[in-house]
């Protein structure tokens, strides 16, 4: 039982006529289903954004890392990939894994955003903002673009449906794909690239409030690691930003060539 | 010093608002920003037209009642204070000044300027408060708490109400207000039994309420006009998940 | 007709009046406690606490309050602390010690049970705050903190930061809150009270104005309890909110109830001073800055230097020069004085030469900035964003201004006025301050009140009433309704050309200057002929855009003022009867050669009591007195030289 007293979430200020109050009775969650209340709740809800949030920015680190291999040339990256394809059912694990968390994250966080839009129905005339940055004022877009960019991404580099040329590619001396090449042709069309660095930079505004954001969500903050943290997600969301731009530039500066002609 | 309003009018809660332009001429730079309405209001009445509805109690910064977005901005440019501590020196001779309510879904517009906001009181009565009843409580000296503890609930305690966190919020959430009543009691030994329950049930109240979610953009904290720490937002969340697991677990 | 005032004291020595009185009080049992209804009009500490307490004994209960929420009431803003006997720090208080300040304080002019009661009661009500989380400052061990506040010899007063009026208020609120979720009690937000209903001399029901509606609504009950705060606000500038206002109480007034004392008023020495015409509202400085601030005016009058240009000889440090031994540190009374007559005498500083300084020159020197600024930041920041001005360095300027008003309804031991089943609590009765109020005792009373001396004494007249309840179709609300409705309509109908903050300045400062911190019978009878006259132009000359039926803030403030002009008239006689000085009244006439309030104990050692005469017109009011006897304390004249 609750300690409180025994009431219902009613309003008992009879002066107002109030805005209508859902109809799920809130308390008897609480009481018999403590953890669907939870997800039910903004608070749980962020937990679920915040925490697939942190899953997915351990995958833009390892992706990162894996994809910086192809500074130490073809042999590096080709075999890192043909070990990943070798995980076989593992691999498919893991892509689920990874599509249920894009998943719930997109979910809630576009439940999120309408619930703040309904929040408020007349929007100011003139608006201010004093502290919220950018950044974090358009999650929702950023988030957006980025998952229209892993779209085009998966059909150019997984799927490969994207590019013509990709289908011309031979095997590498190892018989195994050359990611490597492909990568670069990939690249050296230079809107292409562009894309790729405007979705990066995209990714990046994302970052840096998503990676002070979720220690806040997840209740893991306190007065004097809030700047301190806001600082370090945005040098973080940075160092992901000159990561993953640095393929795409070094392939139009040509300093990344392909391994085989087509 | 003059200037040019320009002033949310709305009739009544169902009725079509719109910015209406006024001037305020003549105006003492040490004037508030209140005392520059009423004058406008004065003014108003002698021509015999409406005064601007607007709100306002104390007019010193505590009682929470004064509500005005201005210039975008909750309680206006002057951080940290309320509405009724900003005075005309602060703004430019001859600059233009919007003139809005506290916009959330929850604060029902009443008229012009003046919102409600009880749906902050029952966020309270959701269990804001530690059940003792008057004349059963222990000598008051029985429980030592330490001084940071004190300190720190002290500070979660100064929330005057006014819900410009919600109103300033791009989500309109109502996370810092919550977040410090919250914190404030769990804080003390003595709002300790209730902690569980006080929490999911004060979250609940919030969310039924219609407020936003928090997606932690801080905007309510820089315009708190008691300052309160956007840090204790995460206090509620870690306490919400602790209050959601102690349930899980039958405790 | 009123007969003899009976204030119903108990028998017996003064410490064991209180544990008797609850000893043999009636009781009503719990079963009867939910048949029974309570209205609340207020929820500051005195009415907060009240209804809480009430709702959790298990009375229904209807709270009323103007205010958009019941947090918001004017009690909030108190800064300062509160008191309370516990001699935490073994400074040799008590139960006695509180009583006798208190009583000395107030200038022997209040009822001695009443004020050994508070003293009594005071200790449970920081076990009570506490329990209910209030924060109130601790020290490294982690036990209360106290300080020391004026008049005192001792630290007995506790504090949360310069806020404990509202963490106190916050403390009743949150109670209430819990109340009003269990559903014992029901708020009424943004809903003012306009009438008292008696029903066969009984106060039996309220009429109230839904603000957000306008709609008028009729509440029955089976008793009534007046907590709506004080009325300095008829001198239009003071240091209370803008909402804060007489109406409750002098409509109840109207109704038969008794006004006590109404003439005593405190005025608070270090306020910053007005700026200019359209000053809305004056802000409270804490006294302590007066523990490291020196005050002056210059010499010469009508001095135009800037004040560190003025070279020392020609400063005028008048309190360290009349009052040698207390300084700067002079009561209240006699500082907020002192101000008025240099200034009167043309050497007032500032807009208008209504100030003086408050220097914290020498302090700085002595102390260096950082001490002050530890001890004072906030008070300095709150100076500048008002004035602007930086008090770092240059001095500050203070004027003093009406605070805290120790008249209110009369009541009896039982806080029950005149009228059975009309209470009334907290600043909103005549009160334990006799003829002044000790700093930190007001939120002292408040809480007493609604918490641990209201519950118990209420019973002793609902335990009578049970099954009483007149239905609201009853003449009486009828009756009052219309009354209530014809009245506002009667304003609207005006529709004259001033606006109705014209007519409350004009009477505040009359009343500022004529029964302000100094009085004389010229004054007085000057504002006796002036009120009338401004009162009958604002029945004839008032502008009230809009209707009654809606959301109308100038109605709302003229219903206030009017009845602020009749109220003034009484205040005004109450001033020019009681011909003698104490307290807060200072009769200009009655003086000692230091220039000290000169009571006349043998006259006027009674509580003046006055009972409404006229139906629909104003007559001159009918005089009651209460004497007051004094057993264990022996009146002195108290002297600050
Ligand atoms: C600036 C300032 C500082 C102070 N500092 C201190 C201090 O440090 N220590 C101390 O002891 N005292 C202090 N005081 C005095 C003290 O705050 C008050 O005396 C005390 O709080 C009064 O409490 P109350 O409950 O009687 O009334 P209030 O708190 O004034 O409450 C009045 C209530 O009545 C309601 N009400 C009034 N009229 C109506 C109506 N017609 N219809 C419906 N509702 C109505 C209001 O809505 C409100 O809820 C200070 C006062 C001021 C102004
Ligand atoms: C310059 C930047 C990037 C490069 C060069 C790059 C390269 C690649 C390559 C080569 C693959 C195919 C691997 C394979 O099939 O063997 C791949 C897959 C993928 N990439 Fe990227 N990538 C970049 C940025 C990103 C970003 C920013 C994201 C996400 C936010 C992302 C998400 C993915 C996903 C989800 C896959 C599919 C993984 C799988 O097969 O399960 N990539 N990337
Ligand atoms: C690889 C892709 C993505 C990564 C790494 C990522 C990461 C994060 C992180 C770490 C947070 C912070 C969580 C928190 O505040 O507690 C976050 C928040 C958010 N994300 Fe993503 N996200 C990605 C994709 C998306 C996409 C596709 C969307 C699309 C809608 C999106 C929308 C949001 C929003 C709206 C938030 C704000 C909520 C909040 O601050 O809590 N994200 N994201
Ligand atoms: S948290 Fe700050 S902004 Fe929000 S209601 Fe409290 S005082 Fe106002
Ligand atoms: S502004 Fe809103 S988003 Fe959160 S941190 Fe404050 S509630
Ligand atoms: S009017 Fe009280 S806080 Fe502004």
């Amino acid at each position: 039982m609750l300690g409180i007293g025994q009431s219902r979430l009613t309003v008992l200020n009879p002066t107002f006529s109030l805005p209508p109050r859902p109809t799920q009775p809130a308390d008897r969650i609480l009481i018999v289903a403590p953890l669907s209340a939870f997800y039910r709740s903004s608070i749980g809800k962020k937990f679920v954004v915040a925490v697939t949030g942190v899953i997915l920015i351990g995958f833009v680190v390892g992706h990162l890392l894996g994809n910086l291999q192809i500074f130490f040339g073809p042999e590096y990256i080709n075999s890192y990939a043909e070990k990943l394809r070798s995980l076989g059912v593992l691999l498919w694990v893991i892509r689920a894994f990874l599509l249920v968390t894009v998943v719930l994250h997109i979910y809630f966080t576009i439940r999120l955003a309408i619930d703040n839009r309904r929040a408020r129905p007349t929007a100011y005339a003139k608006k201010d903002h004093v502290k919220a940055t950018f950044a974090s004022r358009s999650m929702t877009l950023s988030g957006l673009i980025v998952l229209a960019f892993i779209v085009y991404h998966l059909a150019h580099f997984t799927v490969r449906v994207a590019d013509p040329r990709f289908a011309l590619l031979k095997a590498d001396p190892l018989n195994r794909y050359d990611v490597y090449s492909m990568m670069v042709y990939g690249f050296q069309n230079a809107l292409v690239s562009a894309f790729y660095v405007i979705a990066m930079f995209l990714l990046t505004l994302h970052l840096s409030h998503g990676a002070s954001s979720f220690f806040q969500s997840l209740g893991l903050n306190d007065k004097k690691m809030t700047p301190r943290l806001a600082r370090g997600a945005r040098v973080f969301a940075w160092l992901i930003f000159a990561g993953y731009t640095s393929i795409p530039v070094a392939v139009l500066l040509g300093l990344v060539r392909p391994a085989q002609q087509l | 010093m003059n200037f040019k309003l320009r002033v949310w009018r709305q009739e009544a809660s169902e009725a079509k608002g719109r910015l209406v332009n006024y001037y305020a001429t003549d105006v003492s730079p040490h004037t508030s920003f209140l005392e520059m309405l009423d004058i406008v209001n004065e003014r108003l009445v002698e021509k015999g037209e409406d005064p601007i509805a607007f709100e306002s109690d104390c007019r010193e910064g505590i009682c929470g009642t004064c509500s005005l977005t201005i210039n975008g901005e909750a309680h206006g440019p002057d951080h940290p204070g309320a509405a009724c501590q900003l005075y005309m020196r602060r703004f430019k001779d001859g600059a233009t000044i919007t003139v809005e309510p506290f916009r959330a879904r929850p604060f029902r517009l009443v008229r012009d300027l003046v919102v409600s906001r009880s749906a902050l009181d029952r966020i309270v009565q959701a269990g804001g408060f530690v059940s003792a009843r008057s004349g059963s409580a222990p000598e008051a000296n029985s429980i030592p708490v330490p001084k940071h503890d004190a300190d720190l609930a002290m500070e979660a305690a100064a929330c005057i109400g006014c819900g410009a966190c919600a109103a300033a919020c791009p989500n309109a959430s109502a996370m810092l207000f919550t977040s410090a009543k919250v914190s404030h009691l769990a804080l003390l030994p003595q709002g300790n039994a209730e902690r569980t329950a006080r929490v999911l049930r004060m979250v609940g109240q919030m969310d039924a309420e219609g407020f936003g979610n928090c997606t932690n953009t801080y905007e309510c904290e820089a315009v708190c006009p008691a300052e309160i720490s956007a840090s204790f937002i995460a206090k509620l969340n870690r306490e919400y998940a602790l209050a959601t697991l102690r349930k899980k677990s039958g405790m | 007709m009123i007969g003899e005032l009976e204030a119903k004291v108990p028998a017996g020595p003064l410490e064991t009046k209180w544990s008797g009185y609850k000893d043999h009080a009636r009781l009503v049992s719990p079963a009867n406690r939910r048949k029974l209804e309570v209205i609340v009009v207020g929820s500051g500490l005195a009415g907060g606490s009240a209804a809480a307490t009430l709702g959790e004994q298990g009375y229904h209960v209807k709270c009323f309050c103007f205010q958009d929420s019941p947090r918001r009431a004017h009690s909030i803003a108190a800064q300062g602390g509160i008191n309370a006997a516990k001699n935490y720090q073994n400074d040799g208080d008590s139960v006695f010690r509180l009583f006798y300040d208190t009583i000395k304080g107030g200038d022997f002019r209040s009822r001695e049970a009443n004020v050994y009661r508070l003293a009594e009661v005071s200790n449970l009500i920081i076990d009570q705050c506490v329990e209910q989380g209030v924060p109130f400052a601790r020290e490294y061990g982690g036990l209360l903190a106290n300080r020391s506040f004026g008049g005192a010899q001792v630290s007995r007063t506790f504090y949360a930061r310069g806020q404990t009026g509202q963490q106190l208020l916050l403390g009743a609120y949150q109670s209430l809150c819990r109340q009003i979720d269990v559903g014992t009690v029901k708020m009424y937000s943004r809903t003012e009270m306009l009438d008292v209903v008696l029903v066969e001399g009984h106060a039996k029901g309220i009429i109230t104005r839904d603000l957000t509606s306008g709609e008028i609504e009729v509440h029955a009950a089976d008793a009534v309890v007046l907590a709506t705060g004080g009325y300095g606000n008829v001198f239009y500038l003071s240091t209370n909110a803008r909402g804060s206002n007489v109406t409750a109480t002098y409509r109840a007034y109207k109704k038969g109830a008794l006004f006590g004392n109404p003439c005593f008023t405190q005025i608070h020495p270090t306020c910053i001073p007005v700026s200019g015409q359209h000053q809305s509202k004056l802000t409270l400085m804490s006294e302590s800055l007066r523990n490291d601030g020196r005050v002056w005016v210059p010499k010469t009058k009508g001095e135009q230097r800037s004040p560190a240009a003025i070279p020392e000889a020609e400063r005028d440090y008048y309190l360290e020069r009349k009052y040698p031994s207390y300084g700067n540190l002079a009561p209240r009374d006699i500082s907020s004085r002192s101000a008025k007559e240099a200034c009167d005498e043309g050497r007032g500083v500032g807009p208008g030469g209504r100030g003086v300084y408050l220097d914290f020159a020498d302090a700085i020197a002595r102390l260096g900035e950082p001490t002050i600024r530890e001890r004072y930041g906030n008070l300095f920041d709150i100076y500048e964003k008002i004035t602007g001005e930086d008090a770092y360095q240059q001095p500050m300027r203070i004027y003093p201004a009406v605070h805290y008003t120790m008249g209110g309804l009369w009541v009896d031991y039982n806080l029950m006025s005149n009228v059975p089943g009309l209470h009334v609590i907290g600043e909103a009765n005549f009160s334990d301050h006799g003829a002044n109020r000790l700093g930190a005792s007001a939120l002292m009373q408040g809480l007493a009140d609604g918490y641990f001396v209201l519950p118990y004494t209420l019973p002793t007249y609902l335990a009578g009433q049970i099954g009483k309840r007149p239905s609201i179709d009853h003449p009486a609300f009828r009756e009052a309704e219309t009354d209530v409705r014809a009245r506002i309509a009667k304003m609207i109908e005006v529709n004259g050309t001033r606006t109705v903050d014209s007519f409350h300045r004009e009477l505040g400062l009359l009343m500022w200057d004529r029964c302000g911190m100094a009085r004389n019978t010229a004054g007085l009878r000057e504002a006796l002929g002036r009120i009338p006259a401004l009162r009958e132009e604002f029945w004839r000359n008032v502008r009230i855009p809009g209707h009654g039926a809606e959301y109308n803030q100038s109605l709302e403030r003229a219903g206030r003022v009017a009845d602020y002009l009749e109220f003034a008239e009484l205040m005004c006689i109450d001033a020019l009867e009681r011909d003698e000085s104490c307290g807060g009244h200072f009769r200009e006439e009655h003086q000692t050669p230091e220039g000290e309030a000169l009571r006349n104990d043998e006259k006027f050692a009674a509580v003046f009591a006055w009972e409404f005469q006229g139906n629909g017109t104003i007559e001159p009011p009918r005089l009651h007195r209460e004497p007051l006897h004094f057993e264990s304390v022996e009146l002195t004249q108290r002297s600050y030289k």
